[in-house]
């Protein structure tokens, strides 16, 4: 049976994992690769990796970085952030990232959907859309959540799966750091809507928040930051949990 | 030394990696001489099927793969390629199998390409025994059925083959380069075999 999925999501700066890491077994906190690598052997089941570096220059970093993942961490893993055009995506790929997740770039020119699932597959491209509820619609937000486009978030998912987007990882703006679990509604409702998969974002705070997004919200994998870098719950913990409490997945 | 078979199709970088992971020596390569005289051959992929097939017959790949007498594996597209026909583009393949691929039929709430983790059944043959039951990395639309020559079985949307095997040719549906420890264990079995 196909098991759902969990993916901790590590924001990278200037080649460092940025927000603080409690894991006692780590030698280097801030190194992006042994931490990745410490994920996957505890039982991740991807890997996402957002470059949020300022500059076009600190993000040539990334695709080295990129490389090293790929050399040491033996499970499929994302890597977004920055990317604005097909050029940006080769070296990434090359590098060994088995997906590349877009956002603000694809609101600003949604043919690089196409583009992008054209040149290298569906399979490749993830479309990440942040939305916050705004006089009772989804709205997108852009640029990490501040900017408000005019893209509702249903439509902008339908569209993003009829341009050749594989996979949809939703983050709702109002739940992220929240701690008071995901989204639901919107959740279970795009689930109704699109035939790929969906991960849920934002608001994760307990083991029964991610069991919520996979029975009542219907999600195909679910992903945390904060909740895992500290310690606070770990990812064999969490898959026992979901187990017991009948959902499929790889432990 | 194991040959990894470069042709136009992606994630054989990865492929690399994880044999680098394993410290196998092994290089990538489209020159037949080398191929040929490899202890084994890796033929990975992900990919659409009649660009890379029409990439193989151009460099003349497709006979000397059919011809080759050292244990061969076929990866995800690679072990697609391997059967007779794939419904991808109406491909004609290379034939090793006698299997047409198909595209597998979405039903409610079954997505395609079937991707994630999901177990293998072994039917028979190669794979060791510690992987049976056990998850492993699927990324595909296309499937092989079942057929005499399966050696696994997953089960999604129906039981389709995840592993087959002929003679001196084995061939994987899944990512062992993706698929954790269990990846390992498929890959040192195949890297095993003379």
């Amino acid at each position: 049976m196909l098991t759902k999925r969990i993916i901790p999501c590590l924001d990278i700066k200037d080649g460092r994992t940025v927000k603080g890491v409690n894991f006692v077994d780590i030698r280097d906190a801030g190194d992006p690769v042994e931490l990745g690598a410490a994920y996957a052997a505890q039982g991740a089941d991807e890997l996402v990796f957002l470059d949020i570096s300022a500059t076009n220059e600190k993000r040539k970093t990334f695709a080295a970085l990129v490389k090293e993942i790929a050399t040491y961490v033996n499970i499929p893993f994302t890597v977004g952030g920055g990317i604005t055009c097909l050029a940006d995506v080769a070296p990434l790929l090359e590098a060994g990232a088995d997906k590349v997740s877009i956002n603000s770039a694809a609101v600003k020119n949604p043919d690089l959907i196409d583009e992008l699932a054209k040149a290298f597959g569906s399979q490749f491209v993830a479309l990440a859309i942040d939305a916050r509820k705004v006089d009772n619609q989804w709205i997108v937000h852009t640029h990490g959540g501040s900017n408000p486009s005019g893209k509702k978030l249903f439509s902008w998912a339908k569209e993003g799966q009829s341009r050749g987007a594989g996979e949809i990882l939703f983050t709702s703006m109002d739940h992220d750091g929240t701690k008071k679990g995901f989204a639901i509604d919107p959740l279970a409702k795009l689930h109704e809507l699109l035939d790929i998969p969906v991960i849920a974002s934002g608001g994760a705070g307990s083991m029964q928040h991610f069991l919520e997004a996979f029975v009542l919200g219907k999600a195909d994998a679910a992903l945390a930051a904060s909740l895992f870098h500290f310690g606070e719950l770990t990812i064999s913990d969490l898959k026992k949990y979901l187990q017991t409490n009948g959902v499929p997945v790889r432990v | 030394m194991v040959a990894v078979i470069r042709y136009n199709a992606g994630n054989i970088r990865s492929v690399a990696f994880a044999l680098e992971r394993l410290d196998v020596e092994f290089s990538i390569t489209d020159n037949h001489e080398e191929i040929q005289k490899a202890d084994q051959v890796i033929f990975p992929g992900v990919g659409e099927a009649s660009s890379t097939m029409k990439y193989l017959q151009d460099h003349k790949l497709d006979i000397m793969i059919k011809e080759l007498k050292q244990p061969v594996l076929g990866i995800c597209l690679g072990m697609q390629l391997m059967c007779s026909f794939s419904e991808e583009n109406n491909t004609t393949c290379l034939g090793i199998f006698d299997e047409h691929v198909k595209l597998f039929q979405s039903v409610k709430h079954e997505k395609v390409p079937h991707m994630g983790w999901n177990s293998l059944t072994l039917t028979n043959g190669w794979l060791d025994n510690r992987v049976n039951e056990q998850f492993v990395y699927f990324v595909h639309s296309y499937y092989v059925p079942v057929n005499p020559h399966t050696t696994a079985i997953t089960d999604y949307i129906l039981p389709f083959s995840s592993a087959i095997k002929k003679d001196n040719f084995y061939a994987v549906q899944f990512h062992p380069e993706k698929s954790s420890l269990m990846g390992e264990i498929v890959l040192r079995s195949f890297l095993n075999k003379s």
